[in-house]
């Protein structure tokens, strides 16, 4: 019984956890950028503001759920659709604390990759049905940006997979009970977040939505609910991308004194700031030279990582 | 009234013959020949290419309806007049080619032959008088809907929506409008596909983020890379010229702060001038002072706006807030004076509105202390970002012939290495009196021109601080009778400045006929406006020359062959405003 009942109950919780916190962000983002911009942000709805996601919550599921008539129809309403499931999938093997996981997969991080690879077809196939020339300008970009960015997203990891000689993700964050991997893994991890930063599509890398070139890119024609999915999606990702540098970088729930769970969750949110505060303060590359900073720096960076954390392992026998 | 200057016109004669160039006094000092159409072209491009120090600017290009004027004793018979305004940087001196036309509907040939940027000038000509441009590339409407009927700028064209009837928006006008607007690439010369190759036609505007104002850029594609464009302007068009016939000289003043309504007073400062040359005012030393100060603060105000939706545009989203609090720390300033922000009309006939109040300067000396390590922030925050020089560095490059031929001026031409500047070369308001640097750069690129007008808010700071420091005693207006309203404290005395007060506040001033042209130079390049009076209480023909015009008519040029995302950072760069463009 309990073999079911408690997996059910991880589950829900996760679920419940994930979609309160990446609501909570869309008002974190909004008052820590105001911050960084001396502006107020929103504070008029509840204490701090914070009922202000809750309002725009009720007014976007409030709204006419209208789809083109230009549109593919089944296509432009399944878009959104992926990229909130292909997230939630990758949270499962995302171990929280020693007690709460999904899945305990033994190739968890392959799984990681295979869910975010999948995620592009969300973005791309938003552009394509959306039939309207901006939306197909995203969607042509977003699918450049994500497969080239992906590749070397995977090797970036490679490192850390080679240190703790295993692909689950519950053996890596205790493979680093000594030493965090930040540290001799450090260039993945710079390499790691950047294609992350790339993979969720946010400033200074948010080419597919480029607001002020393509209005809003891949989801221009959304409205609704369903654009609300896109925005949910991207900040789930957000999460998502900054739990796994917890878990693969920095020891995930490792840390002295306070509950596994609080250290978790506290090293998460650091590097959510981190999103944000990039957003407050870069400007966006033009295509080709993000596409040239894939291609001609960081692939050739994760794979000279890759072949020196594995000569220095040979060698160290 | 001075006579045309000599050299030109004796160049010119002899040349042509005497007869067929007849020159004419103007308020100005500019040369004012009458030629025929016949000759124009030849004259026009003689000015251009063979004088030893030849006019290479097209400056300005327009016309006036001389059928109802007064008062043009000694001036070659006419129905419609088309004026060349020509500039010489190598003399700094101007010259105005005029050519009378009979008709009705008259024509003349172009002279985009001669100069490309006559395009869209010769188009307005078409547009707001009917005048036929014989040999025009591409003769259709550019500020007017396509389906305008009449041409606004005629006297016979009402110049206010009640003369024109009840107006109703019927669903078959709606689309009949609609479908106007539609585009079709042969009109403009261009291919659905060429050598194989689809492009795409993408409908940049008229709402767009990236445009600044209802502006639409219909770009051929093919991929990003942009092939050709096409700008379409007009969307903005109220009508000032036009408002300049209806309104007497004074109450004209505020339409001015419409233009460029970023840069406040500093469309209300060639207007006034303008006025005041026609008029033979000079005004007073503390009036001149104050002007400066306050055409510097709304410089840097519009510089500010720039700056932040510069930023903004290259996907920065924090400067373009930090921009904005500034600007309210100058509009706290110019609050306190003038009781506006945005639109101040401040600057009167003859001098400003009021004296300036009490603590004005505590309130200018906080800001020069505020401001200047805001400046140094931004610095480090926007220009020396190595993502913002990849993204401007050789992007949207003009060579400083090329600036000259599409008529680029202010900060945009310093940026290609020429340091013209109208506060320099021919110093009005008593701008002469001030020292401060006229900043330049080397390549012309977008990277340069966003320098240029970094450096040039420090200068304007220079300026501020010497005006606050050395602010003239005496009056805020001269007490020259067309001065409009006259000084308070002399109606209250003297029964002769009541009754002009009197007259010309509920007539306005009669201002005596003639003509003037005044440049200075705006925040985005230089501003003239160029005046006809014809002794009456309003304007025969205002002419407003704007910067943005020709800047936004060289974004074609500028952009083939790069990508979507550098035409927005192109645009970015220009600085212009479609108040400025359509007026």
């Amino acid at each position: 019984m309990n073999s079911i009942v408690i997996p059910l109950v991880i589950i829900a919780g996760v679920l419940l956890a994930l979609t309160t916190i990446s609501a909570g962000l869309i008002w974190l983002e909004r008052r820590l950028l105001a911050l960084w911009q001396d502006r107020y942000g929103p504070n008029r709805v509840g204490p701090f503001g914070l009922l202000q996601v809750l309002a725009d919550m009720i007014k976007i599921f409030s709204k006419e759920d209208w789809i083109p008539p230009f549109a593919d129809k089944p296509v432009f309403v399944l878009a959104p659709a992926i990229i909130m499931i292909t997230v939630f999938m990758a949270f499962t093997v995302i171990p929280f604390t020693p007690g709460i996981q999904v899945v305990d997969l033994n190739i968890g991080l392959l799984f990681f990759l295979a869910m975010s690879a999948l995620g592009v077809y969300s973005v791309v196939l938003a552009g394509w049905a959306s039939n309207s020339k901006y939306a197909l300008l995203g969607g042509m970009r977003a699918a450049a940006q994500m497969v080239s960015y992906e590749v070397f997203m995977g090797l970036s990891l490679m490192g850390v997979v080679m240190l703790a000689g295993s692909f689950n993700i519950r053996d890596i964050v205790e493979a680093q009970r000594g030493l965090w991997f930040c540290i001799p893994q450090f260039p993945g991890l710079v390499i790691f977040f950047i294609a992350g930063v790339a993979e969720t599509h946010r400033l200074p890398f948010d080419l597919p939505e480029a607001e002020n070139e393509l209005v809003a890119g891949f989801h221009a024609e959304y409205s609704g609910i369903k654009f609300g999915m896109f925005f949910v999606g991207e900040y789930l990702g957000m999460t998502l991308i900054s739990a796994l540098i917890t878990t693969l970088f920095f020891g995930g729930w490792l840390g002295p004194v306070l509950p596994p769970v609080v250290w978790f969750l506290l090293k998460t949110f650091i590097f959510i700031c981190l999103f944000i505060l990039l957003r407050a303060s870069y400007p966006r590359p033009r295509f080709d030279q993000l596409m040239a900073l894939g291609w001609k720096v960081m692939l050739p960076a994760a794979l000279l990582n890759l072949a020196v954390t594995g000569g220095i392992l040979l060698a160290a026998g | 009234m001075m006579t045309a200057n000599a050299t030109i016109t004796r160049e010119l004669q002899s040349l042509f013959g005497e007869t067929e160039l007849t020159p004419q006094p103007t308020h100005d000092d500019i040369p004012t020949l009458w030629t025929t159409k016949d000759k124009v072209h030849d004259v026009l491009r003689y000015l251009k290419t063979d004088t030893a120090k030849p006019y290479k600017m097209l400056y300005d290009l327009t016309a006036i309806d001389e059928r109802v004027r007064n008062g043009r004793q000694n001036q070659p018979d006419s129905d419609f007049t088309v004026v060349y305004h020509l500039l010489s940087f190598d003399r700094n001196e101007d010259v105005r080619i005029k050519v009378p036309l009979k008709g009705e509907y008259p024509s003349i040939p172009t002279i985009t032959d001669i100069w490309q940027s006559a395009n869209w000038y010769e188009r307005e000509v078409w547009d707001m008088f009917g005048i036929t441009i014989e040999g025009h590339p591409n003769l259709r409407r550019i500020l007017m809907p396509p389906t305008w009927k009449g041409h606004p700028l005629r006297k016979e064209h009402p110049a206010r929506r009640t003369e024109l009837g009840r107006f109703t928006l019927t669903e078959e006008k709606d689309e009949r409008e609609e479908k106007a607007e539609q585009f079709h690439p042969g009109e403009w010369g261009m291919t659905r596909h060429r050598d194989g190759t689809d492009f795409m036609f993408l409908n940049l505007g008229p709402h767009h983020t990236g445009t600044h104002g209802i502006l639409r850029i219909v770009l051929e594609l093919d991929g990003e890379e942009i092939i050709d464009a096409v700008v379409d302007i007009g969307f903005h068009h109220r009508g000032a010229e036009k408002m300049g016939e209806r309104q007497s000289w004074h109450t004209y003043i505020p339409y001015t702060d419409r233009i460029d309504y970023l840069a406040g007073v500093l469309n209300n400062f060639p207007y006034v001038l303008a006025v005041e040359k026609l008029a033979g005012i000079e005004a007073p030393d503390k009036a001149k002072v104050i002007r400066v100060m306050l055409a510097e603060l709304y410089r840097i105000a519009s510089h500010l706006v720039w700056y932040g939706t510069f930023a903004q545009d290259l996907g920065q989203l924090s400067p373009v807030f930090f921009t904005f609090t500034d600007r309210e720390h100058i509009y706290s300033i110019t609050e306190a004076i003038c009781g506006f922000r945005l639109h101040p009309a401040w600057f009167r006939i003859g001098g400003v509105t009021y004296d300036l109040p009490r603590g004005w300067d505590k309130l200018v000396r906080d800001f020069l202390d505020y401001f200047p390590p805001r400046l140094d922030e931004y610095d480090r925050l926007v220009m020396q970002n190595r993502i913002i020089k990849a993204r401007t560095k050789g992007v949207g490059s003009l060579t400083l012939d090329e600036a000259v031929e599409w008529g680029i001026t202010g900060p945009n031409l310093r940026a290609c290495g020429f340091a013209w500047d109208f506060r320099k070369k021919r110093p009005y308001s008593g701008y002469d009196q001030f020292e401060f640097d006229i900043p330049t750069a080397t390549h012309g690129d977008s990277y340069d021109r966003a320098a240029v007008r970094v450096q040039e808010m420090r200068q304007s700071l220079r300026i501020i601080e010497q005006c606050m420091k050395n602010m003239p005693d005496g009056p805020y207006k001269s007490e020259h009778p067309l001065a409009t309203p006259p000084l308070k404290e002399h109606t209250m005395h003297d029964i002769e400045t009541l009754i002009t007060h009197f007259l010309n506040v509920s007539w306005g001033p009669v201002i005596p006929a003639g003509e003037a042209a005044f440049g200075i130079e705006a925040a985005k390049g230089n501003n003239t406006y160029y005046l006809v009076s014809d002794g009456n209480t309003v304007s025969y023909r205002t002419r407003i020359r704007t910067p943005s015009f020709p800047h936004l008519q060289v974004i074609p040029e500028m952009s083939r062959g790069l990508e979507v995302a550098d035409l927005i950072a192109i645009m970015g760069s220009l600085d212009f405003i479609m108040g400025d463009v359509d007026r």
